[in-house]
């Protein structure tokens, strides 16, 4: 009881002080906004929709499942499915969403959509400096306000970005694998039809198509191949 | 001695306008003083009605519940996976914990087992969180004492630390919403690891200039010895766990306790305290600061190779069979736990929070009573509450 | 080395008043003096508030303000314009009078106690035979207007605060006057430009400064911790503490009062580290005999500047204590280690020069404290302690 804690103490600020003006460690000051933080990679802020290509009507990967929508915890996503149907990135036409909002006063940033998403289509951005004084509608985002090309989703997560693109193409070239087994085997089973009719009586067919218009079907975009169900990533 | 409260009337304004003073029968005036919810000191939003002879506390009513947002209602109504953000927001200082008492709770009921790299990244996690928590809760303290923050500034410049290595893992520094029933969401690289071990081998070093800084300090001793005593007895009877429990001397830290985890892999020891003063309570919290050090550097030098998720859990269409179960870890402020009762459906249909800082406040008024008003700021202080676990 | 730049004000001055007919000379010279000081240490006031932010903000690892001005130097003009502008909130209740001359009694008591303080050689506003008492008698006033400040609030939280603001300062004046006296013993005179001048003397180079004493070091950390308490910085800070219940006794003063406040607390501080640096640290009186090429002035000011910085030092560490452990503190340990280290002067006058009375005052002081310190605090078993560890 003499002091000595008290000195002491007044030692360990002196070192502080000291400290602040010769290490960056004892003076962790940034000054926003001349100085920032470089974002770190897997940060997640609000969401946005990918597309391919360079339309982001047409490349968009969102099919409208609304699975993202059901899953939303604080249900900040709002999703109208279009009556029709347009031709995406490859030209197969698909649903896709005639209405995408979200309210980002909203969302919590929690990132289900992202991990529940079959599709790869919603992805996490990480631009915060999103205030407005619009409050009316300044931060209820539609979908041209939340698609980002597929290049943007490479420059802020690249690790995430190279997994999601090499998982694309794995399993398009699965779908594709897959779709020519099929026009193999169904080219296969024509020509065995068509062996058959040649040595059997000839009779007008329908219905079965030719083995060369199975083959050039376009195979399925790979997206629509796989849900994703469950478990890891 | 009458309460104000059974006399409103017809005069409410001229009560409302009337100074706040319990009339007694020939005892001399008694001051009523309201302390918060705006309060420089009390943590949140929170309020305090205490009732003053002099200087001396007699009564003592916390009044709270401004932060109540409706936290279980709505996990009732959500999915399992949907409530898991939420349990974030609880003890908003503690993500991760929140979450793995939840996917505990949850694991239980299902029976769904856990890889063992998982495991080990929720040790590592829970323990940072827990050097995390301890070091503000004691800035805190100090700053409440008056020491214009230093020792607050100082644990946060730890806290960033182990900040941004929440959010290289997790996506967000506090919001984590990383554990999931059968695993953790994202495996983390070897690079994580790497920054990881810097920062633990740091952690040593700040514990000590911390103690430099404040154990020894003879204000320090002065102002936190000898008050807010809280006697083991009251603190077993009515539900008190965590630091505040074992400042009083009781053993009784639920990672010996329910072997939950992979905690008895490793070695570390439970501190105990002698008189359940505030100085108690906060040496406590250094000792399990260093005792969390210790199983950190154990933990990374071992963690496996392997799965981070079981591949068999689901994590959408999940609809446990119906039954109820009750997971609790050792929080950073206590016992957490979460009582989960599933009819089959999508939705739980009962889940309830135990919430440590709510429970542990329900002695305050009996740590406070006949102490000096102005130690009633540092008795609060040393439950080391948030508001977001006492209102849900 | 009486040097021209040492002497540069008192010659303006006398240069001044030289160009004016005899018959106001004596009015104008006092004038220019009086309005050199009210010029002097509101702008050093402003200079303090940006070196206590900045200097807070390095001990915890963060920059002060720097937005205002470079290095925030303009942060006292954007105080100052803040305070203007705000609202003049009197209480309905209030004692109008009495609420409007509580802080002009500060400030004008304060600025009373510059009076006496020699800021360099010939350089001192009155020279006083009884500088000394004259201070310490303007110094009491100061709590007059702190209890003003209470009780014209009408307010109970106020009147609390001022009254434990003003136990405070009462007790604490005594460690103040007897640690003063110990020099007053010595130099025997209580006029303080004769006691700078004791200290003015250089032997081997090195000052008679006080402190270098050993009754004078012990002295003058009693009168640190005193002059600490006086002013009401930290860790003595209960009555103006942010987090405590009683919220102080200008609560209910805004705008300008408010601000006066602030100054007169601040110039407070400036008055009792002059005269501590009078008394102990050898007032303008250079360091080393060779440096006393350096103007005075500079000295005097240098050191009330590091005074002020180890206040600022202090405040950053230290948390507060409470009323009951500071009057505890107080009467148990400073009053009677003040009233020893005045039987420690005694002894170091009656035994004449040389290392004897060096060794046997210095052994003097040391088992004071250290037996003050066991008996004075002992009631509250307060210790360090060691834990143990389940199973």
């Amino acid at each position: 009881m003499l002091g000595e804690g008290i000195l002491k103490g007044l030692a360990e600020t002196a070192k502080n002080f000291a400290g602040s003006f010769v290490s960056k460690e004892r003076l962790t000051t940034v000054e926003y906004p001349e100085e920032r933080i470089a974002p770190v990679e897997a940060a997640r802020v609000f969401p946005f929709l990918i597309y391919d290509g360079s339309d982001w009507e047409k490349g968009m990967r969102c099919v409208a499942c609304q699975i993202c929508e059901k899953e939303c915890p604080p249900k900040c996503i709002y999703i109208e499915k279009s009556k029709d149907k347009k031709p995406d990135f490859v030209g197969k036409p698909q649903i896709y969403p005639a209405k995408f909002d979200i309210d980002i006063s909203v969302c919590m940033s929690c990132q289900i959509c992202v991990e529940v998403c079959p599709f790869e289509a919603i992805k996490m951005d990480n631009e915060f400096e999103l205030a407005t004084d619009d409050r009316f509608g300044g931060l209820l985002l539609d979908r041209k306000q939340l698609a980002k090309p597929n290049e943007y989703y490479h420059k802020i997560h690249p690790t995430e970005a190279a997994a999601v693109d090499a998982k694309l193409a794995e399993e398009k070239a699965k779908a594709e694998a897959k779709a020519k087994a099929d026009a193999a085997a169904k080219a296969k089973t024509a020509a065995d039809a068509a062996a058959k009719a040649a040595s059997a009586p000839k009779t007008p067919e329908g219905g079965t198509g030719t083995p060369t218009s199975e083959a050039t079907k376009p195979p399925e975009p790979a997206a629509k191949s796989t849900p994703k169900t469950e478990g890891g990533d | 001695m009458k309460d104000r409260a059974t006399t409103a009337g017809a005069n409410a304004l001229e009560d409302w306008n009337r100074p706040p003073v319990f009339e007694t029968e020939g005892e001399g005036e008694l001051l009523e003083v309201s302390m918060g919810p705006h309060h420089p000191s009390t943590h949140g939003v929170f309020r305090m009605d205490v009732v003053l002879d002099g200087e001396r506390v007699i009564k003592l009513k916390p009044v709270f519940g401004y932060l109540h947002r409706n936290h279980e209602q709505i996990a009732q109504g959500a999915s399992y996976l949907a409530a898991m953000p939420y349990t974030d927001r609880l003890d908003y200082f503690c993500s991760l914990t929140n979450n793995w008492a939840y996917a505990l709770a949850v694991e239980k009921l299902v029976g769904q087992a856990v890889p063992e790299r998982a495991e080990y990244i929720r040790v590592i996690t829970a323990e940072l969180t827990r050097v995390q928590n301890h070091a503000s809760a004691i800035g805190f303290l100090i700053q409440e004492m008056g020491a214009s923050g230093t020792p607050l500034m100082y644990a946060f410049r730890e806290r960033e630390k182990i900040l941004d290595l929440f959010e290289s893992l997790t996506g967000s520094r506090m919001m984590c919403n990383y554990m999931r029933f059968g695993g953790c969401r994202v495996d983390p690289s070897p690079a994580w690891f790497e920054a990881t071990r810097k920062v633990v081998a740091g952690l040593p070093k700040f514990v000590d200039e911390f103690e430099a800084l404040l154990s020894a300090n003879e204000i320090l001793m002065a102002r936190t010895q000898g008050v807010g005593i809280l006697r083991s007895e009251l603190a077993v009877n009515a539900g008190v766990t965590g630091p505040m429990l074992r400042g009083s001397g009781v053993n009784y830290d639920i990672r010996k306790v329910d072997h939950y985890g992979i905690y008895d892999r490793f070695k570390f020891r439970v501190p105990l305290g002698e008189q359940g003063d505030v100085f108690d309570r906060y040496m406590v919290r250094i000792l399990e600061m260093r005792e969390s050090v210790g199983i950190l550097e154990q933990a990374l030098k071992e963690v496996p190779a392997g799965p981070i998720m079981d591949p068999k859990a689901k994590i959408r269409g999940f609809r446990p069979k119906p039954g109820e179960a009750y997971g609790r870890i050792e929080a950073p402020k206590g016992e957490l736990g979460f009582y989960l009762i599933s009819d089959g459906g999508p939705n739980p249909y009962r889940y309830r929070v135990r919430p440590p800082s709510l429970i542990n406040l329900t002695v305050l008024e009996d740590m406070c009573l006949g102490q000096n008003v102005a130690d009633v700021v540092l008795i609060f202080g040393s439950v080391d509450i948030v508001l977001g676990e006492v209102d849900r | 080395m009486v040097g021209t730049l040492d002497q540069i004000f008192v010659l303006l001055k006398h240069w001044i008043v030289g160009l004016l007919p005899p018959v106001l000379q004596p009015v104008v010279g006092v004038l220019l003096s009086v309005v050199a000081i009210i010029a002097t240490f509101p702008a050093l006031f402003a200079l303090t508030t940006v070196i206590e932010r900045k200097g807070l903000g390095r001990i915890q690892n963060r920059i002060g303000p720097n937005r205002t001005g470079p290095l925030g130097i303009l942060q006292p003009v954007a105080d100052g314009i803040k305070s203007l502008t705000k609202e003049d909130i009197v209480p309905l209740n209030a004692d109008a009078a009495v609420h409007f001359l509580a802080p002009l009694v500060l400030v004008v008591a304060v600025f009373l106690e510059f009076a006496v303080l020699p800021m360099g050689r010939n350089m001192v506003l009155v020279d006083m035979d009884a500088g000394l008492l004259f201070f310490f008698a303007i110094g009491a006033s100061t709590e007059l207007s702190i209890f003003m400040a209470g009780w014209s609030s009408r307010n109970k939280y106020s009147l609390l605060g001022a009254m434990r603001a003003v136990a405070q300062m009462i007790s604490y004046e005594v460690p103040l006057l007897i640690s003063s006296v110990a020099v007053v013993m010595i130099t025997g005179s209580l006029s303080l430009v004769k006691i700078v001048d004791a200290q003015n003397q250089y032997t081997w180079g090195l000052p008679h400064w006080y402190i270098f004493t050993p009754w004078g070091c012990a002295a003058f950390v009693m009168y640190a911790v005193a002059a600490t308490a006086e002013t009401n910085r930290s860790p003595f800070d209960l009555p103006e503490g942010e987090s405590e219940l009683v919220a102080g006794y200008f609560t209910e003063y805004s705008g300008f009062k408010f601000a006066l406040f602030f100054l007169g607390e601040y110039l407070g501080m400036f008055a009792i580290s002059g005269l501590g640096t009078a008394l102990f640290l050898g007032g303008w009186s250079a360091p080393f005999s060779f440096l006393q090429f350096v103007p005075s002035w500079i000295w005097f000011f240098g050191k009330v500047m590091l005074s002020i910085c180890v206040m600022i030092w202090v405040r950053g560490t230290l948390p507060r204590m409470r009323q009951d452990q500071l009057m505890n503190f107080a009467w148990k340990f400073v009053i009677p280690f003040t009233l020893l280290n005045l039987v420690n002067v005694v002894v170091w006058r009656f035994m004449g020069e040389g290392w004897a009375r060096w060794i046997v005052c210095s052994a003097i002081v040391v088992v004071a404290y250290v037996a003050m310190a066991r008996i004075g605090m002992r009631s509250k078993k307060i210790a360090p302690r060691s834990y143990r560890y389940a199973e």
